[in-house]
């Protein structure tokens, strides 16, 4: 797959540091994502991949850097202003950015619909009409066109996390952040998932995506950055990064992974 | 025995509808009062949450029956000046508000912290995230102890008796004054409160029911 060409970047992140007390966990992140790139992160549990996302939604604050969302500073006034956004406007950056959790996260007193109406309803404004025509034209293009009326726990797993992207995407994001959202699901789940995110790749979603799947990353990826300590320590085209890694630290990651893949 | 229950009957009237009343104004006053702060407690930054977390802990922790004397003999010399009635009404409040506050935070406490971030990025504002998502699965952990709290109101009303409130009980005493008999009027004025306080343990149960039906239907 070739990269996008060039545009200025839907993200882009400058010097992100992040501290949970003594432990910095994001230790000067620099990183671009184009208009239609599905942009892969992989690394270690604890190399701040997870937390890296979570800073671009602004659901944790950071301490310096700048975070950019299409022109508009995501979590904070100015870059290293320290001066927050308000509830409202962050709420305003959030809808555009969309996000899909390891654990779902769907709202278990909603049914699916409900639960990709809701933000369409009461973000986007729309008329209950239109609000829940769309949630079913997505819950259809994920493939739970006859699972529509189901509370989350009559679900499967794959099923659940499917709602969740319908749920993120539904509100036409301009970015599509997901965290390792097939680490919870049994393997037989994965690839009804994994089809699902390769339908909105073909269609030009903007994505960045934690993920141990490697196959994933290696032939729908259109650029692969290993995270290592809180820092970017290689990253580049996946087919060429993942066959020829230059690190230790990624060969011997690599070689965990498929000992446990296999 | 019968007779002078019959007897009774007419004079414990009022003072049933004045237990009723004070019980439904402290009960309403406490929801209010305590799902703010509750509300804010579990939300809130923490030089707020800390006084609400002493006034909560100190207002379970005092006997009620010094909360309301307290109110009632203590306030005068501080320039505050309530009736019996008030009086009485703003101990018990005060009282049961440290308990709903304590449920309203553990009702929400108990709900995953998951469903706060997907509310945040599906670009919800704080207050819709407590009425589309918080709220509505917080309420079937809140109801089952807030019961409790209710009926704990009615029974704890009895104590304004000792103010000159002529509530239920009070007026039970004013029988018993009269006719000498307290067995009869004590036996009735247990059955009233019981039939009071069964009526709330049935509502509630149908309330969670409800509340039940439509996460598990």
């Amino acid at each position: 797959m070739s990269p996008p060409v060039e545009a200025p970047p839907v993200l882009a992140i400058r010097g992100l540091v992040k501290r949970f007390g003594e432990t910095t966990v994001l230790d000067g992140i620099d990183l671009d994502v184009a208009r239609g790139e599905v942009l892969v992160v992989i690394g270690a549990s604890g190399s701040g991949k997870t937390t890296l996302l979570r800073c671009v939604n602004a659901l944790v604050p950071y301490e310096t850097g700048s975070i950019v969302l299409d022109g508009t500073e995501v979590a904070y006034t100015a870059p290293n202003s320290g001066v927050r956004r308000s509830d409202h406007a962050l709420s305003a950056i959030r809808a555009d950015i969309g996000m899909v959790f390891q654990l779902f996260n769907l709202f278990p007193h909603l049914t699916a619909r409900e639960n990709v109406a809701l933000g369409l309803r009461v973000t986007r404004g729309l008329g209950k009409q239109e609000a829940r025509a769309r949630a079913e034209h997505w819950l259809t293009r994920v493939g739970l066109a006859d699972r529509m009326d189901h509370l989350p726990s009559q679900l499967s797993g794959g099923q659940q996390q499917r709602v969740g992207i319908a749920r993120a995407v539904a509100m036409e994001p301009k970015l599509l952040l997901l965290d390792e959202i097939t680490s919870a699901l049994d393997p037989e789940l994965v690839g009804e998932v994994l089809d699902v995110v390769r339908g909105l790749a073909r269609e030009g979603m903007t994505m960045l995506m934690v993920t141990h799947e490697m196959s994933f990353a290696r032939d729908a990826g259109h650029r692969v950055v290993f995270m290592d300590a809180g820092r970017i320590a290689e990253s580049g085209n996946p087919r060429e990064v993942l066959a020829n890694p230059q690190s230790d630290r990624l060969r011997r990651f690599l070689r965990r992974i498929e000992l446990r893949t296999e | 025995m019968i007779a002078a229950m019959v007897y009774a009957l007419p004079f414990l009237w009022q003072g049933f509808v004045l237990t009723l009343a004070v019980s439904g104004l402290v009960v309403a006053g406490s929801l209010v009062i305590g799902l703010l702060l509750g509300t804010a407690l579990a939300f809130g930054p923490r030089w707020l949450g800390l006084p609400i977390r002493v006034f909560a802990d100190t207002a379970r922790a005092i006997p009620l029956i010094v909360l309301i004397f307290t109110v009632y003999y203590g306030l005068p010399a501080l320039g505050l000046s309530l009736s019996p009635f008030w009086a009485a009404v703003a101990a018990l409040t005060l009282f049961k508000t440290g308990h709903v506050i304590e449920i309203v935070r553990g009702a929400i406490g108990s709900i995953h912290p998951g469903q706060m971030e997907a509310a945040k990025t599906i670009g919800l504002t704080f207050a819709n995230r407590l009425r589309y998502v918080i709220f509505p699965q917080a309420v079937r952990r809140f109801l089952p102890p807030w019961i409790n709290a209710v009926t704990d109101s009615v029974k704890g009303s009895a104590l304004v008796s000792l103010v000159g409130v002529v509530d239920l009980m009070m007026a039970i005493q004013q029988v018993i004054g009269r006719t000498f008999e307290p067995m009869p009027l004590y036996i009735l004025g247990a059955a009233i409160y019981i039939a009071v306080n069964a009526t709330l343990s049935i509502a509630s149960r149908r309330l969670e029911a409800r509340f039940a039906a439509t996460v598990a239907a």
